[in-house]
């Protein structure tokens, strides 16, 4: 058994993520719904995006994982608010790490997952609205 | 509660030096400097403070000082019973037994040995965390040579039934080795009573400095040297003795002996308590482990739908110290060997919490931390999509 993580190794803004993570919760008629990772890996991703007109006006999420995977999931969501679809679809996973000024080397993967969760959320809602058309 | 007091509930991870430990070590960094190997009155007592040591190891194990080895810590020792009786039996057989809930010491070791041509057998526990007799027996072949299971899990803190195993391998020819690190200064060891021809244990564990252990070797068996060098401990392990340490552990494991009954009971009292509250208190939490034949200080949960790492970080931050069996702790992508290998699923092993209470521990402790445990993980459990689709649909 293995001590925790050196608290150092985590920034203060993923510790502020992890305690006071935002857009927590649901969207009930979300127009795009993703999840990724699997309970065996311990990380699931699960993200809920509100899309009019091309842009993603509201998003919100749920994560069973690590302090980094879910500081990553709370700081995705605020970096695709109110942004176009395309827009979204630029974070890379190394955007989001930056934003919280860092993740520890081991979990880079964690971020992996956030930019994953985002493109499935979107193509879940483009294969919607292709449907719709049709 | 004091602001900012840290109520550390991790004693199987290590301990803190007692006092009269310390101060027991402390002259022999400064004017009692001495080389043991020297003859002047400086070397010479030094040579005597390593000694009294080592008799105070063999009365705490009911052992012969001769057959007391220090070395730099658990791991050492595992690494030179595993390795030293296997290469100096070789010509008798080259088949190790084990269990699959060992420490990584012992599991890596056999790893090595594997690939150097022996072949070890890993028996696996029962889903209790504790190893049948039966099962040792029936891996037990011609050409074994070693049996090496551990005293007490450092997970699950599970008792392992050692004086049986001890039994059938004398009875067979077969060297036996326990990894005793966890059970020393908690549980009452005795090498002659529980038929053991070697122990590891480390001194961290029972309130002694880090850096410092013991092999004990019953007298008579065949093992190679460790380190080669100079005459040191018998000429089994050279290298100048690291005698403040030494000095400490003597004194450490002294007093563990003397207090076993006393500590024993208090930690009982504490764990028992502990788990029964924290069970009654969260849905869907289990106790792994045997909930009678483990350690009195080490209780061992799981929460579903949480993950260990987010649990752990979040009891650091109201001021709790304590370890987890989830992946995300060790940097692997694989929870826990042990919580596996005792049956849990992989999402249940990921959301695993393990205290273990020591000297300094208080009812008042287990009060906070029933204060502060059943929001975090409902906290958890809210933002997990886990939990999400238990609710809704009553299944994962």
């Amino acid at each position: 058994m293995t001590p925790l993580l050196k608290m150092e190794e985590y920034s203060q803004k993923v510790m502020d993520h992890f305690m006071n993570p935002r857009n927590i919760g649901e969207i009930p008629d979300a127009d795009g719904v993703g999840q990724v990772g699997n309970p065996v890996c311990g990380d699931i991703m699960k993200m809920y995006l509100k899309i009019e007109n091309n842009v993603i006006t509201d998003v919100k999420f749920k994560t069973f994982g690590c302090g980094a995977a879910v500081a990553t999931s709370s700081m995705a969501t605020e970096l695709i608010k109110g942004k176009t679809v395309e827009e979204a679809l630029e974070i890379t996973n190394k955007a989001v790490a930056e934003a919280l000024d860092g993740l520890p080397p081991i979990k880079m993967h964690c971020s992996n997952l956030a930019e994953q969760a985002i493109k499935a959320a979107i193509e879940d809602y483009r294969k919607k609205n292709e449907s719709a058309k049709q | 509660m004091e602001l900012n007091k840290k109520i550390y509930l991790d004693h199987a991870a290590t301990t803190p030096v007692k006092p009269e430990v310390l101060e027991a070590m402390l002259p022999y960094f400064t004017e009692k400097y001495g080389n043991p190997s020297s003859i002047y009155s400086l070397g010479r007592e030094n040579r005597k403070a390593i000694e009294d040591a080592r008799e105070k190891v063999a009365k705490a194990l009911n052992a012969l000082p001769k057959e007391i080895f220090f070395t730099s810590g658990g791991s050492e020792s595992d690494n030179w019973a595993i390795k030293g009786v296997a290469y100096a039996n070789q010509n008798n057989g080259k088949h190790i037994i084990t269990t699959n809930i060992e420490h990584h010491a012992v599991l890596n070791t056999c790893k090595y040995l594997e690939r150097q041509g022996f072949e070890v057998t890993y028996v696996p526990v029962k889903e209790n965390g504790i190893v049948d007799v039966e099962d040792i027996k029936k891996a037990i072949r011609p050409d074994t040579i070693l049996i090496s299971v551990m005293f007490a899990n450092n997970e699950i803190g599970t008792i392992q039934p050692v004086k049986e195993i001890g039994e059938l391998a004398r009875a067979k020819g077969i060297y036996f080795h326990t990894d005793a690190v966890q059970a020393i200064g908690n549980v009452h060891v005795d090498v002659k009573d529980q038929n053991i021809d070697l122990l590891s244990l480390s001194a961290h564990k029972f309130y002694g400095p880090k850096g410092v252990g013991v092999l004990y070797i019953k007298d008579g068996v065949r093992i190679n040297s460790f380190i080669h060098g100079g005459e040191q401990e018998r000429g089994k392990r050279a290298s100048t003795e690291n005698v403040a340490s030494i000095v400490g552990l003597g004194k450490a494991i002294e007093i563990a002996d003397a207090n076993i009954d006393n500590y024993n009971e208090k930690l009982l009292k504490l764990r028992d308590r502990a788990t029964k509250e924290i069970l009654g208190k969260i849905p869907y939490s289990r106790l792994n482990g045997d909930p009678e034949k483990r350690l009195p200080g080490n209780v061992n949960i799981s929460f579903e739908f949480v993950e260990g790492e987010s649990i752990l970080l979040s009891l650091d931050m109201k001021n709790i110290c304590a370890s987890s069996g989830s992946a995300c702790t060790s940097g692997s992508l694989d929870p826990s060997h042990v919580l596996l290998a005792i049956g849990l699923p992989h999402e249940i092993a990921h959301g695993s919490l393990r205290l273990t209470f020591g000297e300094e521990n208080t009812d008042s402790d287990i009060d906070y931390l029933l204060e502060v445990l059943p929001p975090i993980i409902e906290k958890l459990r809210a933002m997990s999509p886990l939990y999400d689709t238990f609710t809704k649909n009553g299944r994962i």
